[in-house]
C-alpha cells in the first residue's frame, strides 16, 4: 500500500521503531508534536531492541557525568514514574557485583566509589559470607560483592510497545515496512522518499539504530560516528531455575563489556548472557554453539545448580556500539536534524530520559507546542508473570501455548487492533507464544491457523488438496 | 462436562493412553470420583496426531492409526463413567493435592485425595541442542509437524532435512508424503539408525536419502530456513539446501509441573522421581506413562496406567505403606542414561520389580544392582541407546534389599 502523504507536514519524523524510536513518539507527543515513525521492518522492534538483558539499570557503573548517565538516570525515574499507569512490570531484584579473584576483589572499591559519585548511595560491599547469605546458590567461590539494592529487572518488550502505543493512542502516526530511501531539506522541511511513498516533516529524528551512521550518511551526507556491531548471545534457562537466585549477578566488568549476567527475567526464566562479539553484519543475529556452550560453562561456574536445570532458549541481540564510549546525539542547525546514534547497551533504561534529553535540544530551537493535558493512556494485556495475566481472567478462549499459558484471546488481540503483530517474531514479542520450554511442539498447529492470512510470511501453507491418509 | 467440582478422589492430569487408562481401571475397580483434567480440546494424548499405526494391539487386539485409537481410547472411558474436562490446564500442584487449574472461565481449583501425573514428552527443540545459526521460520520438531499436518492441514515448508533416526523420525517421512513435503535428507550423528537398523531403508524408498555419521552444525537464513551445513564422517562441512530443519526424538518428560512444584526430579530421567508404585516424592501423587521416562509405546503406557491404578487403589485403602523411609537406587555410570524407579519402598507383601533401563550409547557387558559392594542381582545385556532394557528384581532380592537397608546403586561394566 503506497502512500502520498506530503499533503501533511508533521512536526517530526521519527526514523525507526527501535526502544529508542518508541520512547521518542511518547514524549514528542505527549508534548503536543504531530509524529510520524517510519520503520523498514514488518514490525517495531526487530533491530538492536530485539533481545537484550533487560536490566533496569541505576548507572552505577556508567561513566560519571556523560550523556548516558544522565540519561539512564532520568530514564530510570520516569519508568518508575509512568509504570503503574502503563502496567508495566518491576522485578525488584537488586543486583551484586561479584568477585571471583582477589584481582577482581581490589576493583571493587573502586567500583563503589564510582557508584557513590553516580549517586547511588545505597551501593554497599559486601563480604563473601554476606554474600551468600543473600544468594546462597551462588557458588562458594565468591571472593565479594556489591550489592545494588535498585539494580532491577522489566520486561524489554512490552514496555517500548507500550510507549509506541500510548503514542499512537494520542495522535502519532506509525508506518511499517517503510524504508527511508532518501530525503531532501529545502531549509523549511524535509521530504522522505520511503518504500511506501514520500513523507514531509519539519524536523527528523534519526533513531535508526545499527543503521543510525547510514541513515545520517544517506540524509546528511555526513555522520559523526560509526556503527559496529556487538552481538550478545544469551541463553534462558526454566522457569526452575529462578528459584536459584533474587539478584541479578553481574561480573566485575571491564573496558569493553558489562561482561556475562546471570539473572530473573520479568516472565520467570533466568537468563545467561550476554557475550560481546564484534562482527561486521548488523543484523546477523546467530547464536553459536560454541559461546552457548562458553556461557553454559559460565552459569554453572557462577550457579553450580544450573546444571541440573534444562534450557529453554537461546537468543542473540546486536549492540549498536560505536568507536565512542558514549551516546552519540547532535543536532544538526542548519538541517533541522537530530542523530541519536550509538545507544549501545543501556538503552533499554535510557530510552525515556534519551527522549526527555532530545526533546529538550528540540525545543530549544524548534517551534513550540502545546503539551497534551490529559494523555490517554492504552490498555494491553500483561505479559509478565507478576501481572494479572490473561490466562487468570474469564472469557479467554483457552490456553493455546501451554508452556508461557498465552490464551488465544491474547493472540487475537495481538494479531489486530492499532499495531497488530506483523510478524511471528512480533507476535511473541507481544504474547511469548512458543517462547517456553517446548518451542512449539505444542501450540505450532492451533498457531499456524490463529495467524493464517496475517504474516507476510506465514508459519505455514494449507496442504493443497487435503491430507492424505 | 467442565463442571469441576471442588474436589474429588482422583484427579489425573492428562487424557494420553496413560491417563486415561489409569482411569478407566480406577472406575472398574469401583472408584467413583475420577476426573481426568486435559489441557487440549479434545482428549486421546500424543495419538490424536499420530497419523500412522500400529496402535491398539495390546489394548484392543486389532491395529488402528493413532486418531482412531485416542477415539477408541476415549470412548472405553466415558463408557466407564471417566469425568474428562477439556481445555483445561493444571498450572500448579501443590503439598496435599491442591491443582490450580486454568480455564476459560478463569482460574480454578480442585482438591483431591490422589493426584496422578501423566502429562507425557515432547521433543528436545533446537535451543536445548545449542544448534548455531539465526532464528528463521521452518524451524519444528517432529510433534509439531505432526499436529500441523494433522490436526490443521498446514504444511510449513516443501524440502525439510530430518534431523535424527529414532522411530519418531521415521514417523516424520510418513508425515511429510501424506502432506506431499519432499524431505531431501535424514541427517544422522552416529553410524547407524537409532531406530533398528532395517528402517534405514524406509526412508530411502521414499526418495530420502539418509546421511549417518554426519552431523548439524549451522542453520542458514533469517526469514526462512534457505539450507543447513553439516559435518560429514570425513570432517568436511557441506551445505545442504532445503527450507526447512525438523529436529526428531530426544524425547524428555513433561514434567514441568513436578518441577515447578514440590516433587523431587531425576536428573537423569528429567521426569518425577518415583518409587516402585509410581508414587512420587509426595506419596499423595503418581506418575504414569511417558513422564517417568522418554520414551515408551503407547501401549506400555496404557499397561503402566492399570498397574497405577492398581497401587491408587491400594493408597486410598491405606494398604500401601506410607513409610517414607525408603531405598535409593542411585545410578553413575556414564553408560546408564537413567533408571525407573529411583526408590524402592518398603512393603509387608514383597513384589518383583522391574528396573527400566536406557543406555547413553551403544554398549556391551554386565549392568548390576549392588548394596555397598554386594551384588544383589545382574543383568548381561548387549544394546543400543533408545532400546528398552529392563532388569528385573526378584521376590528374593527385594527380600535381601529390604533386610539389608542399603541405598542401591546401579553400575556398568564392560564395552
Ligand atoms: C546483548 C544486549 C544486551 C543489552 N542489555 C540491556 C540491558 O540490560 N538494559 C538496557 O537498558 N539496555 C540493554 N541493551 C541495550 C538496548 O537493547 C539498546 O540500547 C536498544 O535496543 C537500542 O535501540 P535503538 O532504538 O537505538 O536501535 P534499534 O533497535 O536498532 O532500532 C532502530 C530501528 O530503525 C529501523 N531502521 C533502520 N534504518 C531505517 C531506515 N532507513 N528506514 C526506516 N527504518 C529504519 C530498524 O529497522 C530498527 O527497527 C542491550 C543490548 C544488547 C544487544
Ligand atoms: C511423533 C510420535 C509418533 C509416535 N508413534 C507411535 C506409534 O506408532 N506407536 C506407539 O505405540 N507409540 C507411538 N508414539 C508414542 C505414544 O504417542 C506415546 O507412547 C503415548 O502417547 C504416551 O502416552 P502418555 O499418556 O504418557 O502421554 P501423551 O499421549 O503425551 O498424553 C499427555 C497428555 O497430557 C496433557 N497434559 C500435559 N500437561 C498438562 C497439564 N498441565 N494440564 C492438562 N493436561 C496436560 C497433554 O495435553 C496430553 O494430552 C509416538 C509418539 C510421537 C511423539
Amino acid at each position: 500500500m503506497k502512500i502520498q502523504e506530503t499533503s501533511s507536514n508533521y512536526d517530526v519524523i521519527i526514523v525507526g521503531a527501535g526502544i529508542v524510536g518508541c520512547a521518542m513518539a511518547r514524549r514528542f507527543t505527549l508534548e503536543g508534536a504531530s509524529v510520524l515513525v517510519l520503520e523498514k521492518s514488518t514490525d517495531i522492534l526487530d533491530g538492536a531492541s530485539k533481545g537484550n538483558s533487560a536490566i533496569l539499570h541505576t548507572g552505577f557503573d556508567a561513566p560519571p557525568n556523560s550523556v548516558e548517565h544522565g540519561c539512564i538516570v532520568e530514564g530510570y525515574q520516569e519508568y518508575i514514574q509512568i509504570r503503574a499507569k502503563l502496567n508495566l512490570p518491576l522485578l525488584e531484584t537488586g543486583a551484586l557485583v561479584t568477585a571471583w579473584t582477589h584481582a577482581e576483589e581490589n576493583l571493587l572499591e573502586g567500583i563503589l566509589a564510582k557508584a557513590q559519585l553516580n549517586g547511588v548511595v545505597d551501593a554497599k560491599l559486601l563480604s563473601a559470607k554476606q554474600t551468600l547469605l543473600l544468594e546462597p546458590e551462588l557458588s562458594s567461590q565468591v571472593k565479594a560483592a556489591i550489592h545494588v539494592p535498585r539494580e532491577f529487572v522489566i520486561d524489554p518488550w512490552t514496555a517500548p510497545t507500550v510507549y509506541m502505543l500510548q503514542a499512537i493512542k494520542n495522535g502519532a502516526k506509525l508506518l511499517r515496512n517503510a524504508e527511508v530511501k532518501s530525503g531532501e531539506f529545502n531549509g523549511d522541511y524535509w521530504l522522505l522518499k520511503t518504500t511506501r511513498g514520500s513523507v514531509k516533516c519539519s524536523t527528523v529524528i534519526n533513531c535508526a539504530g545499527l543503521y543510525g551512521d547510514k541513515l545520517d550518511a544517506l540524509l546528511l551526507n555526513k555522520t559523526s560516528f560509526e556503527i559496529r556491531p556487538r552481538k550478545g548471545q544469551f541463553l534462558v534457562y526454566d522457569k526452575a531455575a529462578s528459584r536459584l537466585i533474587k539478584s541479578i549477578i553481574l561480573p566485575v566488568p571491564n573496558d569493553i563489556t558489562k561482561g556475562v549476567v546471570v539473572c530473573r527475567t520479568a516472565f520467570g526464566n533466568v537468563l545467561v548472557g550476554p557475550t560481546a562479539e564484534e562482527q561486521q553484519s548488523r543484523d546477523d543475529a546467530s547464536v553459536t554453539r560454541d559461546a552457548l556452550n562458553a556461557l553454559k560453562a559460565k552459569g554453572i561456574e557462577i550457579i553450580p545448580a544450573l546444571a541440573n536445570l534444562p534450557i529453554t532458549a537461546t537468543y542473540a541481540g546486536i549492540r549498536p556500539a560505536t568507536q565512542f564510549k558514549d551516546y552519540c546525539i547532535e543536532r544538526f542547525d542548519d538541517k533541522n536534524y537530530i542523530s541519536v546514534g550509538g545507544i549501545r547497551s543501556t538503552g533499554l533504561t535510557g530510552a525515556l530520559g534519551i527522549a526527555q534529553y532530545v526533546f529538550k535540544m528540540y525545543s530549544s530551537a524548534s517551534k513550540k507546542h502545546q503539551p497534551l493535558g490529559s494523555p490517554l493512556y492504552p490498555s494491553v494485556i500483561p505479559i509478565a508473570e507478576s501481572e494479572k495475566r490473561d490466562w487468570k481472567q474469564k472469557g479467554n478462549e483457552g490456553i493455546v501455548c501451554h508452556c508461557e499459558w498465552v490464551t488465544q484471546r491474547e493472540i487475537k488481540k495481538a494479531l489486530t487492533g492499532v499495531m497488530p503483530a506483523g510478524s511471528l517474531e512480533g507476535l511473541k514479542r507481544r504474547t511469548r507464544v512458543t517462547m517456553g520450554r517446548c518451542q512449539g511442539f505444542y501450540c505450532s498447529a492451533q498457531l499456524s491457523q490463529l495467524t493464517e492470512g496475517y504474516f507476510k510470511e506465514p508459519i505455514a501453507k494449507p496442504v493443497k488438496g487435503g491430507v492424505n491418509e | 462436562m467442565n463442571n469441576i467440582p471442588k474436589s474429588c478422589e482422583v484427579a489425573i492430569i492428562g487424557s494420553g493412553p496413560a491417563g486415561l487408562s489409569t482411569a478407566i481401571a480406577l472406575k472398574k475397580q469401583g472408584i467413583k470420583d475420577v476426573w481426568v483434567i486435559e489441557r487440549f480440546g479434545d482428549a486421546g494424548g500424543n495419538p490424536r496426531h499420530c497419523g500412522h499405526s500400529p496402535f491398539g494391539m495390546r489394548e484392543f487386539k486389532r491395529v488402528y492409526f493413532g486418531p482412531k485409537y485416542a477415539k477408541q481410547l476415549v470412548k472405553t472411558a466415558l463408557k466407564q463413567g471417566v469425568k474428562i474436562a477439556l481445555n483445561t490446564t493444571v498450572v500448579s500442584i501443590e503439598k496435599g493435592g491442591l491443582l490450580t487449574l486454568s480455564t476459560e472461565e478463569g482460574v480454578k481449583t480442585l482438591n483431591a485425595k490422589s493426584v496422578v501425573l501423566s502429562t507425557g514428552i515432547r521433543e528436545k527443540p533446537r535451543s536445548v541442542r545449542l544448534i548455531s545459526g539465526q532464528r528463521p521460520l521452518g524451524i519444528m520438531t517432529a510433534g509439531a509437524l505432526q499436529s500441523m499436518v494433522y490436526l490443521s492441514e498446514n504444511k510449513p515448508f516443501e524440502r525439510p532435512v530430518i534431523i535424527g533416526s529414532e522411530l519418531v523420525s521415521f514417523s516424520s517421512v510418513a508425515t511429510c508424503r501424506h502432506a506431499s513435503i519432499k524431505p531431501v535428507a535424514m541427517i544422522e550423528e552416529n553410524a547407524r539408525p537409532t531406530a533398528w537398523a532395517f528402517l534405514s531403508l524406509y526412508p530411502r524408498l521414499q526418495g530420502v536419502k539418509f546421511l549417518n555419521k554426519t552431523r548439524l552444525v549451522e542453520i542458514i537464513g533469517k526469514k526462512r530456513v534457505e539450507a543447513v551445513r553439516v559435518e560429514t564422517a570425513s570432517g568436511q562441512l557441506e551445505t545442504i539446501q532445503c527450507d526447512g530443519v525438523i529436529f526428531t526424538g530426544q524425547f524428555t518428560p513433561e514434567a514441568s509441573l513436578a518441577r515447578l512444584g514440590h516433587l523431587d526430579i531425576d536428573t537423569l530421567s528429567n521426569g518425577p522421581l518415583v518409587d516402585q508404585f509410581g508414587r512420587c516424592s509426595d506419596t499423595r501423587f503418581f506418575a504414569s506413562g511417558n513422564v517417568l521416562r522418554p520414551v515408551e509405546t503407547a501401549a506400555w503406557c496404557w499397561q503402566e496406567g492399570i498397574d497405577t491404578a492398581q497401587h491408587i487403589v491400594s493408597s486410598l485403602n491405606q494398604t500401601l505403606d506410607v513409610n517414607e523411609k525408603n531405598i535409593k537406587i542411585a545410578t553413575r555410570s556414564p553408560v546408564i542414561k537413567f533408571c525407573v524407579p529411583q526408590r524402592l519402598s518398603y512393603t509387608q507383601d514383597i513384589k518383583k520389580v522391574d528396573l527400566q533401563i536406557r543406555l547413553t550409547r551403544k554398549a556391551k557387558g554386565l549392568l548390576g544392582l549392588y548394596a555397598k559392594n554386594i551384588k544383589i542381582c545382574e543383568k548381561r545385556i548387549s544394546g543400543l541407546p533408545e532400546r528398552r532394557i529392563i532388569m528385573t528384581i526378584s521376590v528374593d532380592e527385594m527380600k535381601l534389599i529390604f533386610s539389608s537397608k542399603e541405598n542401591l546403586e546401579l553400575r556398568f561394566e564392560g564395552s
